[in-house]
């Protein structure tokens, strides 16, 4: 981890109609730093976290992905979001492609790679998930967990230097949690800058160098997983540690 | 596990579907089908005079039929397409064009439309028959077709597009390889449907003077005299058609939801 941040955030304000999402929210995330969020629904951690790669657009503030700014109307997006890699709750794959075309798709279309080395890539990260049998299978053919480390392959296909995860094992069946959070904790090990809604205690205290607890849109309090965990703060906190521990 | 929301929509325009769980002997479809078939063949045996000459005297107008049905459906397809997208389009204007468009085309009976284009239109620019049957087809139906599209694209779950973007793809790129692949799946049937329907209404562009199956049956019958025996043969014609193709769609239509999980 180097000192320097990847991603500022600069008092971020997001307003769905009369609803404050996201009330001023600074926050700055190093250089492979893994940062878990966690926070009541509603309290805006999934608005953050989609601010990040401009699938929400702030009502007012600034956020930063090294030195490109997220926010300013004129920057290419496209850019920034080919190094900001964002695995899904439902997983999103595409399902009228399989498995490998999933994972070649980003690469071919939007890099200038070789079908050969897209699918090349494509293999290896396969492997490193743990789905290198299943490269021909498509979507509905997988289990939720299987369809999930393949969205993570598919992500890290465009090589990204930050990666996004919004409640990546919410929607899984407990058996499937596991599978997911190791390729997680491999990617944190790897040194990948993370920044991650979850509940997951286990995987927080794995691997997370900060745990940052937001409600009502915004950072209540912020510390190592052992701090916000075992001995946390803010009454806030306390009642929402009661209610998921 | 995500709850996986269906992609099919309902619409239900063309023809009847036939049942799915109908696999009877004498399901209705079968009875109508080969019904149809068993007197469009034993007319002609049992009473060649006139109508083996009926049957031979169609075959152009079936022809004609299918030739107006397909190029109009594929120029539908294409107005249905930019229709659809135009719905569903962010920019004010482009919405509100596309959303016109099919207000105004739906409003207007397909018949006065064929007459406006061939004949109030044809004060300015005298298109050949073909050409303003098909164009105004195409026109009608695009509206109907773009409205499918319109369904089948809002069908797709958001987060295919969400994916698509935070890959790095631009919104165009995305609805050309992620969104419209899908919605084209989905659509398949209501297509088929909206095929048939375009089928039957074709035998509106015999007021044109397009020599399709039922003007050639005209002709006939207005030379013999036998319009009860020629306008049964094309009514049996009509059906045998349409109730094989809402088969196939029937069959596309299962054979989809065999794939779907």
């Amino acid at each position: 981890m180097n000192d320097k941040p990847i991603i500022r955030i600069k008092n971020a304000v997001k307003t769905f109609g009369t609803v404050q999402a996201l009330r001023g929210v600074d926050l700055e995330i190093k250089h492979g730093e893994v940062v878990l969020i966690i926070g009541p629904s509603g309290s805006g951690k999934s608005t953050l976290l989609r601010s990040v790669n401009r699938l929400e657009t702030l009502t007012k503030g600034e956020i930063w992905v090294d030195e490109d700014s997220v926010t300013n109307k004129d920057s290419d997006i496209r850019k920034i979001r080919e190094e900001v890699g964002m695995v899904f709750q439902s997983f999103n794959l595409f399902s009228h492609l399989n498995v490998l075309e999933n994972i070649t798709m980003a690469p071919l279309t939007v890099k200038n790679v070789s079908k050969q080395e897209a699918a090349e890539t494509a293999r290896k990260l396969l492997k490193r998930v743990g789905l290198a049998d299943k490269e021909t299978a498509y979507p509905s053919q997988l289990s939720g967990g299987q369809q999930q480390r393949v969205a993570i392959a598919r992500s890290l296909a465009m090589n990204p230097r930050v990666m996004l995860f919004d409640e990546p094992t919410s929607a899984l069946d407990p058996e499937m949690i596991k599978e997911v959070l190791d390729v997680m904790l491999d990617l944190a090990k790897e040194g990948m800058t993370m920044m991650v809604v979850s509940h997951e205690m286990g995987f927080a205290r794995a691997a997370a160098d900060r745990v940052i607890f937001m409600d009502e849109g915004l950072i209540v309090e912020e510390g190592t997983p052992g701090d916000i965990f075992s001995n946390p703060q803010e009454p806030r906190t306390k009642r929402f540690l009661e209610h998921i521990l | 596990m995500a709850e996986i929301k269906s992609s099919r929509i309902e619409i239900s325009d063309g023809a009847l579907i036939p049942d799915k769980g109908e696999h009877s002997l004498f399901s209705a479809w079968r009875l109508a089908f080969f019904g149809a078939i068993a007197v469009l063949v034993l007319l002609p045996v049992l009473f060649p005079d006139p109508y083996l000459d009926i049957i031979k005297f169609i075959p152009d107008g079936i022809l004609k039929t299918f030739e107006v049905t397909v190029l109009s459906i594929i120029f539908a397809l294409i107005i249905g397409l930019f229709t659809g997208l135009g719905r569903i389009s962010r920019i004010t204007f482009i919405n509100r064009l596309a959303t016109i468009y099919v207000e105004v085309v739906r409003g207007i009976p397909l018949l006065v439309q064929l007459f406006y284009i061939y004949y109030a239109l044809g004060k300015m620019v005298q298109l050949p028959r073909l050409t303003s049957a098909v164009v105004a087809m195409s026109f009608c139906y695009g509206a109907y077709l773009g409205e499918i599209f319109r369904a089948g694209l809002q069908a797709i779950p958001k987060g295919q597009m969400e994916a698509a973007l935070a890959l790095g793809l631009s919104r165009s790129q995305a609805i050309r390889k992620i969104i419209l692949p899908q919605t084209f799946k989905v659509i398949m049937p209501p297509v088929g449907n909206e095929f048939i329907a375009l089928l039957k209404d074709s035998s509106l562009v015999s007021i044109l003077a397009v020599s399709d199956l039922l003007r050639r049956g005209r002709e006939f019958a207005s030379t013999s005299f036998r319009y009860f025996e020629t306008y049964t043969v094309i009514a049996l014609v009509y059906l045998v058609i349409t109730l094989f193709l809402s088969k196939l769609v029937a069959l596309m239509e299962e054979r989809m939801q065999h794939h779907e999980r």
